[in-house]
């Protein structure tokens, strides 16, 4: 059982009530959940900590997903990894993509049997389990959660990590937004699930996923992988919130005067649209849909119509504006490195999952869509529960003394200078534009990243805040700290590789086919993963 | 972004309050939710989709909506039938088939 209790002389004034358990989780989407349930199966006491409301918070909940889930069939998993090989840039590891679509297809059995998760079924009788209402997925998972004992702290954001004398990821200050309160949370092992980073571009369900957990991760002496895989951006109806792509394969784009846009698409062309977008509107139409396939799409994705129905707009038959939307790491592929098949990280005691971690094991540098992130958190999560609770218990009693990890917009050196707000619009304006992150180029990489190196030195002297402020400053930090391990791995890849598209070097060049680490705070490094080009796949080189 | 909450609709449940990702709501002293933090909304519907009272709507516009907008007329989105209209959907609420069950999507073009 978890034990609550006051320590009365812990030296940072803010912190108090000590909360203690065998695992904390921070994160409450999918691979959060996972990662609560399968840590309870094993033995282990849970709090699971999520910045806004497990169950209804983050990129899956208010969606709904595909997911990589393929039979058990060797010829239909075979065709499922080799389809994604090339488009990933030959970096993906054929051990990790066998293992997650068995342990995909074994979560989602699991969902259906125990979370009685009500998948369609086909003509047979048999239950369709490629795809998710994010909703209805994450609504019984927090109930699963519930039932196994976990106790769930909402509205609760990890401000950073304790790490103890030895290294040893021993838990994490957490702040109580409604009691407006800081906690310190001991725990035997932690698990990173906090989600990417999309920079709070309204990406739907995202902003809340403001790359916490490589911030924490890295602060505690993580790695990152494949950062400069993080140029995803999603189409929505201008004004909208809406980044749901997939049904933009029927459409056509259009120029203001009502021409076709020759060359765009929703897959292919995408780049085409961000740069006509860079200097006029930009117009679709999905209207290389039938009838029968326009009804279809109303079943699969009924939010999709929900925007389009309250604007009055009729897709198929009207011309509507579109806008390209950031989503960063969230799909992307970049995240925290993992070095070991049960998501540990390069730090003991801590594991990462989800889209904190990087997907490039299953897909190397392109995601497409949610299908791959969605089996990998349910994977990854599963993993990392697992492992962190037997961490736990082979590290027995609670850590005692554990110092804080983080400083940048906890703990400023001068007074503070600017506010959380003036951060998030500075590195927004750094991060956003399709000029600088979608279509990339050392002229515009180099200044974007000498002005989030400015926003950094400004956040870590003077940017703090109390109250909300506090984690929002925390938040703005993140933010900065990603897009300057993003456009710095940009910078290093000098090619084009995966979703990674750099117009000074249109090629993808062989000698380049590794995995990029990334890390560091005041300096950042980068290094080609040693090891990572033997695990690619023979013959990616040809390719 | 969030536009209404219909007092005469809601019943001080609360669930929109615990719900909301980005702690838009507080509650005022009669127990209805007020929309306290506005420029925090990411308008991800998910209290619209959890009201058991259709008492909330969501404008499907991240910015917000003038005073005269169609989008805060209670009575246009009442007859519409936009109020309520994402619950509809997923299938949530007394008497409804869940949608999950018939989500199913058109075959993509190869």
């Amino acid at each position: 059982m978890i034990r609550s209790e006051h320590a009365g002389e812990d030296a940072a004034a803010w912190s108090h009530a000590l909360l203690s358990a065998d695992v904390l989780v921070v994160g409450g989407g999918p691979a959060g959940t996972w990662a609560a349930i399968k840590a309870a199966q094993a033995g282990a006491d849970v709090v699971l900590v999520d910045k806004g409301r497990c169950g209804s918070s983050g990129a899956t909940a208010s969606v709904g997903t595909g997911i990589w889930y393929v039979e058990d069939e060797p010829e239909l998993r075979e065709a499922a990894m080799a389809s994604r090989e090339a488009l990933g840039g030959h970096l993906a590891d054929r051990g990790w993509m066998a293992r997650v679509l068995d342990e995909t297809y074994a979560r989602m059995d699991e969902l259906a049997r125990v979370q009685r998760y009500p998948f369609p079924v086909d003509a047979h009788g048999r239950q369709i389990r490629d795809d998710l209402q994010g909703p209805e997925y994450m609504r019984r998972q927090r109930i699963r959660v519930q039932r196994l004992g976990v106790r769930i702290l909402d509205h609760t954001p990890a401000l950073e990590l304790l790490v103890d004398a030895d290294g040893v990821v021993s838990g994490a200050r957490v702040l109580d937004r409604p009691a407006g309160q800081v906690l310190s949370i001991a725990a035997g092992a932690v698990v990173l699930a906090a989600g990417g980073c999309a920079f709070q571009s309204k990406t739907l369900g995202c902003d809340v996923n403001t790359g916490d957990g490589a911030l924490l991760a890295v602060e505690a002496g993580a790695e990152l992988s494949g950062m400069e895989f993080s140029s995803a951006y999603a189409i929505a109806p201008a004004g909208t919130s809406l980044t749901k792509t997939a049904y933009y394969s029927w459409a056509t784009f259009y120029r203001a005067d009502g021409s076709v846009l020759e060359g765009a698409g929703s897959t292919r062309g995408r780049s085409v649209i961000a740069r006509t977008l860079l200097t006029e509107r930009v117009y679709a139409r999905l209207d290389r849909s039938t009838p029968d396939v326009q009804q279809a799409m109303r079943k699969g994705q009924p939010n999709f119509f929900l925007v389009f129905d309250r604007l009055g707009i009729d897709p198929f038959a009207d011309m509507f504006e579109i806008t390209l939307l950031a989503e960063g790491t969230v799909r992307g592929t970049g995240g925290v490195r993992i070095t070991g098949d049960d998501c540990s990280t390069s730090v003991p005691g801590l594991y990462a999952a989800g889209d904190t971690a990087t997907r490039e094991l299953i897909c190397g540098g392109f995601t497409g869509g949610g299908s791959h992130n969605a089996a990998w958190a349910a994977s990854s999560g599963s993993w990392a529960g697992h492992a962190a609770a037997a961490f736990a218990s082979w590290r027995g009693g609670r850590p005692d003394q554990p110092w804080p990890a983080g400083y940048a917009g906890l703990r400023p050196m001068c007074a503070p200078t600017l506010t959380y707000r003036e951060v998030i619009a500075q590195v927004q304006s750094a991060v956003l534009p399709y000029d600088h992150n979608y279509m990339r180029h050392a002229n515009k990489l180099i200044p974007a990243l000498d002005a989030l190196h400015q926003t950094w030195e400004a956040v870590r002297d003077g940017l703090t805040g109390a109250g909300e402020d506090l984690f929002r400053a925390r938040e703005a930090a993140a933010m900065t700290a990603h897009g300057r391990w993003m456009f710095h791995a940009a910078l290093q890849r000098t090619e084009t590789r995966g979703m990674h598209k750099r117009l000074d070097y249109p090629q993808q060049d062989p000698a380049q086919q590794f995995r990029l680490l990334t890390g560091g705070l005041d300096d950042i490094w980068t290094r080609p993963e040693a090891g990572s080009r033997a695990s690619a796949v023979p013959g990616g080189l040809a390719a | 972004m969030i536009e209404v909450v219909e007092r005469s609709r809601c019943i001080s449940c609360d669930l929109c309050i615990q719900v909301c990702p980005t702690r838009v709501f507080d509650r005022d002293d009669d127990g209805i939710p007020v929309i306290a933090r506005p420029d925090s909304c990411q308008t991800c519907f998910q209290c619209e989709a959890y009201c058991p009272a259709d008492a909330l709507f969501v404008a499907p516009l991240v910015a917000a909506v003038p005073s005269d907008s169609r989008f805060r007329d209670i009575e246009e989105l009442t007859t519409t039938g936009m109020l309520g209209g994402y619950r509809r959907e997923l299938g949530w609420g007394h008497g409804r088939s869940l949608g999950a069950r018939t989500a199913v999507g058109p075959e993509f073009p190869g």
